[in-house]
């Protein structure tokens, strides 16, 4: 990808902001305001940083990817499907009974590209220490990438993983929290402040780095600054939106879980378009 | 009598009576996990912000904090989704709460397949089990939002830990809120019958109720009972029943292993051995869809209960 120009990113951007306003709409629930969150993060990793095959979605030699804020799972099936990991009209069977878009994912429903499960908030930065360490075992090359939601980080569990990853100095593991400042019933400040996380995160001995997150370039210097720095793991503040993309949903938390009406879709997708 | 039709929630029932408990008594406090307007607990939030204590998404946290409430004098009431409560939480209920029976209320909504379309990791299915394995605990499981309101008084009454389960869907009114007393020791029988009963809990009670009308048409006389306290079980109680109906079934939306299908069957195979089946989950995680096809693709309709019952009406 050209450094400088986005324009085919961005506009991969709005295409998963609609997928995403759809397969939510015809599940009739599903978490799209979470989603338009990381679309941009999830879009930067799957399209420019990450190596991966999407034809041979088990290639041992590919970068892995967990996602800790598992309620985003209609982001990354759209990221997936764009990317070809499987068709996209699949996309429209998400939270059907069979489908394999569970509500949040379930590997062992065989969706290619899934690398693990998640939904319970604060698991997978374990999960994806033990694949960083397992890379380090076998000698190999490939990296890790979690998305933590900002709320998730309130998990002890968290902060276990943080702990463990800097013991391990594994370099190969990149987390990108989703700073939203936002969780499902408040702000962060009001109902449990995680105060200075920036140095939070240092303090556990992790290389930190902030980007703006859903701007291309700031994530892409981000990861290159992740990339490039060895012993130690790396840690992207994404600053972000919750709900981003589309005006009456950003950072409106009646829209965390609620179902869109017929007319707040529609006025949803018109909204995407005026804004491309 | 019961009216099906008339449904609502029971966490709303919940969220109300933590209300009318704070008002009387200041020693009320009520925890949460970043999921209050879910879990009702906002209804007591709004009204007493000052005993409202939301800790954030830290289930484990959670649980031991409202440990520490107790240990110095408060009543407190601790809620999030059962998934969350129950899994998360297990070994701080174990270890810090129920180990000395400490007396911590321990109210947990979205239990069963209720949460329908977010799929298996929030499916609670295991959790009366779970919770029943632990000493000391009490495990009760309200059918209405009246018997929702009295079963959280008395929670609120007795000393020692408590785990209520709770749905996320609505609840027919089965009960009177004038003539309606909770006992633990005595079950209530929703319909009579002589040759089968169906013992259930909390919302698959309207299932029971429609497989039992089912099951008259076809000349089977089924009764109803609500097993509202699966833990202690009234042993007596059931045995009762069990002498009278030459057949027992029991329904539920949860594991077969470990659940009241489980806790009937340890008191019925030692103090009163009768021909009996179990209904619920067959040992599987949920998976994603509407609730009601959830219902129909693990066979917890009328018509399976139905079915089940004649087998073993017939095989006798
Ligand atoms: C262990 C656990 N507790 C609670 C929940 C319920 N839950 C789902 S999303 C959410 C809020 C998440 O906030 P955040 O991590 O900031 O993600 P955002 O939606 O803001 O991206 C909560 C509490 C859960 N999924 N897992
Ligand atoms: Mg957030």
């Amino acid at each position: 990808m050209e450094s400088g120009n986005y324009d085919n990113l961005n506009e991969i951007a709005t295409r998963l902001r609609r997928h995403i306003l759809e397969m939510t709409a015809r599940a009739g629930s599903g978490h799209y305001m979470s989603s338009f969150s990381c679309v941009e993060i999830l879009a930067a990793l799957y399209f420019q940083e990450m190596q991966v095959r999407p034809d041979d979605p088990a290639w041992p030699g590919r970068d892995r990817f967990v996602l800790g804020k598992g309620h985003a799972a209609p982001a990354l099936y759209a990221v997936l499907a764009e990317r070809g990991y499987f068709p996209v009209p699949e996309l429209m069977t998400l939270r059907q009974v069979g489908s394999r878009l569970q509500g949040h994912p379930v590997k062992s429903y065989g969706l290619p590209g899934l690398d693990a499960s998640s939904g319970s908030l604060g698991q997978g930065i374990s999960t994806a220490v033990g694949i960083a360490l397992a890379a380090q075992l076998d000698g190999a090359d490939w990296r890790v990438f979690v998305l933590l939601g900002d709320g998730e980080c309130q998990e002890g569990q968290v902060w276990e993983a943080a702990m463990a990853a800097a013991h391990f100095k594994c370099d190969n593991l990149v987390v990108i929290v989703d700073y939203n400042a936002l969780q499902s019933t408040g702000t962060l400040d009001e109902i449990m402040s995680l105060g200075d996380l920036r140095a939070k995160w240092e303090a556990f001995g992790w290389s930190v780095t902030e980007a703006r997150g859903h701007d291309f370039g700031s994530l892409q210097d981000a990861l290159a600054g992740a990339r490039a720095r060895k012993g130690m793991p790396h840690l992207i503040l994404a600053h972000t939106m919750k709900g981003h993309g589309v005006p009456f949903i950003e950072g409106n938390l009646e829209y965390h879980s609620k179902p869109l009406s017929a007319d707040e879709l529609a006025g949803a997708l018109h909204a995407l378009e005026v804004r491309h | 009598m019961y009216d099906l039709n008339v449904c609502s929630h029971n966490r709303e029932a919940y969220g109300r009576a933590l209300v009318e408990l704070g008002s009387t008594n200041p020693d009320v406090v009520v925890l949460d996990a970043d999921l209050s307007t879910s879990t009702k607990t906002s209804i007591f939030a709004e009204r007493f912000p000052e005993r409202f204590i939301d800790v954030g998404i830290a289930e484990q946290n959670l649980l031991d904090i409202a440990a520490g409430l107790a240990l110095s004098g408060k009543i407190p009431f601790v809620s999030t989704f059962s998934i969350f409560g129950c899994g998360r939480g297990w070994e701080q209920i174990r270890n810090t709460i129920a180990m000395d029976s400490i007396n911590v209320n321990i109210v947990c909504t979205h239990a069963g397949l209720s949460l329908g379309g977010d799929g298996a990791t929030h499916q609670a299915l295991e959790d009366i089990a779970i919770m029943r394995a632990i000493p000391n605990m009490q495990v009760i499981v309200p059918a209405d939002p009246v018997e929702t309101r009295a079963v959280v008084q008395y929670a609120a009454a007795y000393q020692g830990p408590v785990y209520i389960r709770l749905s996320r869907r609505r609840s027919p009114h089965l009960f009177d809120a004038a003539g309606y007393r909770f006992d633990p020791k005595s079950y209530p029988v929703l319909r009579e019958g002589d040759d089968v009963t169906i013992l259930s809990t909390g919302n698959m009670i309207r299932k029971a109720l429609k497989a039992a009308e089912c099951l008259a048409e076809d000349g089977i006389s089924a009764g109803v009972v609500n097993v509202h306290t699966i833990k202690p079980l009234a042993r007596d109680a059931i045995c009762s029943i069990a002498k009278k109906t030459p057949a027992i079934v029991t329904l539920e939306e949860h594991n077969v292993i470990g659940g009241l299908g489980s806790a009937v069957a340890e008191c019925l195979v030692q103090d009163c051995p009768v021909p009996m089946r179990i209904i619920g989950v067959e040992d599987r995680f949920g998976c994603s869809g509407r609730v009601d096809e959830l219902f129909e693709k693990f066979n917890l309709t009328p018509a399976h209960v139905a079915g089940v019952v004649k087998n073993l009406v017939r095989e006798r």
